[in-house]
């Protein structure tokens, strides 16, 4: 790549031009006449069309006569819900593995690296499946159901777990800690007194853990009442055995990237901190943890993401998630298959596009100064 | 490892002290380093113990119950249901299905050709797996070209003594192999050209190349192979109709392509300005600094890391079943609903798992000896 590209390169690549807008505007044509033949039309009225079919789960109403451009927003709700769980639970499950990995303790690390490797070598289709037919679907009927402690029951019908009934002014107490939650980081950063915030930021999740106990009236405990279950939130099997699948699997990848990112930070740093007479867990939490946090944070960016398209996998399970509602039954039913498909593959791409443009901000943010 | 072998790699020294002679005192040695090697790894402090105690635990909780399921109490006897009468796993199942889970369809009487032609990949691969071999390029030339070519007419057939397989006939892990295989032919050359075209000096190249590889990065699989599926019929004129296995195919190549491009863009980043100017200097053209000086050095440095692309499609290759070619998870599916043999779906699937992890973890392991080495060449 010396100097200037060559006159020759400079045409060749308008001819490459040419040649893509002459082959795109043949499929078009193709894909019109084809449409004609089958006497199909393309566009987006369908939407406003009523649906006349069900979903068995959903967070917003939904009945049969609502429409199309409803039943597109409710599954995606239920998208978006499966992988809000996951990313919880698998960044949990993960730190936890990833530390694991580091212990100086011999069964400890081999454990974690087993898990790892058995979880990231095996397809995560079988993984859903294999936990919806062969774990959840082989649970007892609701009579035998299995009881975990705290309340939770598990069987044939899901997961059923206690739920908060709020009193009146519940629901305004919760969303002022859910603030308090999302204002503590900034908080930590603003100067107080020559210095920062810091630690002092903590009273803050405290207060909001009040707010939102002073919130709640009473618990619903679910319980077994003549051949249903009554009280506490179901979650229905195809969630959870979704959310176990893309949980557990995300969990390994992200355990190697925490070990990574960990691994990363150079010797010298725990050592000066050492040195400087701060134990274990301090060196651990303030000196490694948050240089490692900064060459975490894009990987982890990308492994949400692909727990947010990986959520599509629901479909094997018959979870009601935006491709198999969508891009499955609305298809079928509408007979609009290239209208369905490219809306359910235009909401994805503008999520990873979203996310990467503010990956591509935050990077610029917080790289480290004169850093690498 | 054992405890005594794990010991000699703590202290780096070779344990039994000086043979013959010293019995009693290399025995105690010995013992004094398993003893050392414990105390390091399981009791070094008191937390330290605590958490052995708990793993030690877990696994005298879980371990008994999985070994009887598995093997204690699970019967492998027998060619019907009927023959599982122990309350642990049904492995006749397994072996009676075996055919169907590995082959597919393919007729019973031609399934050598099957093997023959996954011996041939063997045969074809090992030179280019090999780090000793001379001249690894050509071989990797002759795996993607010939092998390809042998394998079609072995399979297909239609030539006198192969009688002709439709592709709808095939089936199990072996089209989950074939379809890997036939991907990574189709997206690596795509791939390294796609990576090429993201740090090419031409706008127009460059935009085209990073539009494409954003875009099959954006979406999910699922939706490029359904979209594949329902969409490329539609494209096409009216009287060409095109195999579903193909589709699939099209669908898995351009996705993987933009995968592997950007695996590959790493590995160009790395080769040194320099080879590239020095080739310009020799007087050769763009395509031939390329493929001779730039692409080479890229693919050297980034091997892990394509493995690790292949391993990924690989465990992607189980997706086809949703569109309904049966693999090795639509075969197990199949199986599962055979009213004859009901009630299985933990054997269908631990098998199905095991079966890909072999595959899997035999490429990640050898993914992460030839990384260990580049990086040690490297310091």
């Amino acid at each position: 790549m010396i100097g200037r590209p060559s006159p020759r390169a400079q045409r060749g690549q308008w001819i490459f031009l040419a040649a893509l807008v002459v082959v795109g505007w043949l499929l078009v044509t193709m894909l019109g006449e084809n449409l004609d033949r089958r006497h199909m039309s393309f566009g987006f009225g369908f939407l406003e069309k009523p649906a006349h079919f069900d979903i068995p789960f959903h967070l917003l109403s939904w009945t049969p006569f609502d429409t199309y451009g409803k039943a597109l927003i409710v599954s995606f709700l239920n998208t978006l819900l499966v992988a809000a769980m996951s990313v919880v639970t698998a960044t949990v499950l993960g730190v936890l593995v990833g530390i694991m990995r580091l212990s100086v303790n011999w069964l400890v690390r081999n454990l974690a690296l087993a898990f790892i490797e058995f979880v990231r070598n095996t397809p995560q289709l079988i993984q859903i499946v294999f936990w919806y037919f062969a774990v959840l679907q082989a649970l007892p009927s609701p009579r035998q159901s299995l009881v975990f402690p705290g309340g939770i029951l598990l069987n044939i019908r899901g997961l059923y777990v206690p739920d908060l009934i709020m009193t009146a002014h519940g629901s305004l107490l919760a969303w002022i800690a859910l603030l308090l939650l999302v204002a503590t980081p900034f908080a930590w950063r603003l100067p107080l007194g020559g210095a920062r915030v810091g630690a002092k930021a903590l009273i803050l999740p405290v207060i909001a853990i009040g707010l939102f106990l002073a919130g709640v009236d009473k618990v619903d405990v679910p319980e077994m009442k003549g051949f249903n279950i009554a009280g506490g939130t179901q979650v229905p099997p195809e969630l959870a055995a979704l959310w176990a699948g893309l949980s557990i699997y995300s969990a390994a990848f992200i355990a190697e990237i925490v070990r990574g990112s960990i691994e990363a930070i150079p010797k010298g740093q725990s050592e000066a901190a050492r040195s400087l007479g701060l134990k274990g867990s301090h060196r651990l939490f303030l000196i490694v943890l948050p240089q490692a946090l900064r060459i975490m944070v894009p990987q982890m960016t990308s492994q949400y993401l692909n727990i947010i398209k990986s959520s599509t996998l629901g479909a094997v399970v018959a979870y009601p998630e935006v491709f198999q509602i969508f891009a499955g039954t609305v298809m079928n039913q509408s007979g609009k298959e290239v209208e369905t498909i490219l809306v359910v593959m235009a909401i994805f791409l503008s999520i990873s596009l979203l996310t990467s443009a503010f990956m591509n901000w935050y990077n610029r943010r917080v790289a480290m100064v004169g850093g690498r | 490892m054992t405890v005594d072998a794990a010991a000699q790699r703590s202290t780096g020294r070779p344990s039994g002290g000086k043979a013959g002679g010293m019995m009693p005192g290399g025995a105690q040695a010995a013992l004094h380093r398993v003893g050392g090697w414990l105390r390091a790894n399981l009791f070094s402090s008191p937390s330290n113990t605590i958490l052995t105690l708990v793993v030690v635990a877990l696994a005298a909780v879980s371990l008994p119950p999985f070994f009887e399921w598995a093997v204690a109490k699970a019967t492998i006897a027998g060619t019907t249901k009927s023959a599982c009468t122990g309350d642990g796993a049904c492995w006749t199942f397994i072996k009676v299905r075996f055919p169907l889970f590995f082959y597919g369809h393919y007729p019973p009487e031609e399934t050598w050709r099957v093997n023959l032609a996954g011996l041939l990949l063997v045969a074809f691969s090992i030179p280019v797996i090999r780090e000793t071999t001379r001249r690894r390029g050509r071989w990797l030339i002759l795996l993607l070209t010939l092998y390809p070519v042998l394998a079609g007419i072995l399979l297909i057939g239609g030539i006198p003594g192969l009688p002709f397989v439709d592709t709808s006939q095939w089936g199990g892990l072996m089209l989950d192999v074939l379809i890997a295989f036939l991907v990574v032919e189709g997206a690596l050359p795509l791939g390294i050209l796609l990576a090429l075209g993201r740090r090419s000096r031409l706008p127009i190249i460059r935009l085209v190349s990073t539009g494409f590889i954003e875009l099959w990065r954006g979406v999910p699989l699922l939706t490029v192979i359904s979209m594949s599926a329902i969409m490329v019929p539609l494209f096409l004129p009216e009287g060409f109709s095109i195999d579903r296995l193909v589709r699939a195919l099209i669908a898995l190549i351009l996705f993987n392509a933009a995968y592997m491009a950007e695996t590959i863009r790493g590995g160009l980043q790395g080769v040194p300005a320099g080879q590239e100017e020095a080739a310009y200097s020799l007087g050769l053209g763009w395509w031939k600094v390329q493929a001779f000086v730039t692409v080479p050095q890229a693919i050297r440095n980034v091997l892990p890391g394509i493995v690790n692309n292949i391993v990924d499609l690989f465990k992607d290759t189980t997706l086809v079943t949703i569109i309904g070619l049966s693999d090795l998870l639509g075969t197990v599916m199949q199986a599962l609903k055979d009213p004859a043999w009901l009630g299985l779906a933990k054997e269908g699937y631990v098998f199905a798992m095991v079966a890909f992890f072999i595959c899997c973890f035999v490429m990640s392991t050898y993914a992460r000896r030839v990384e260990r080495r580049l990086t040690r060449h490297r310091h």
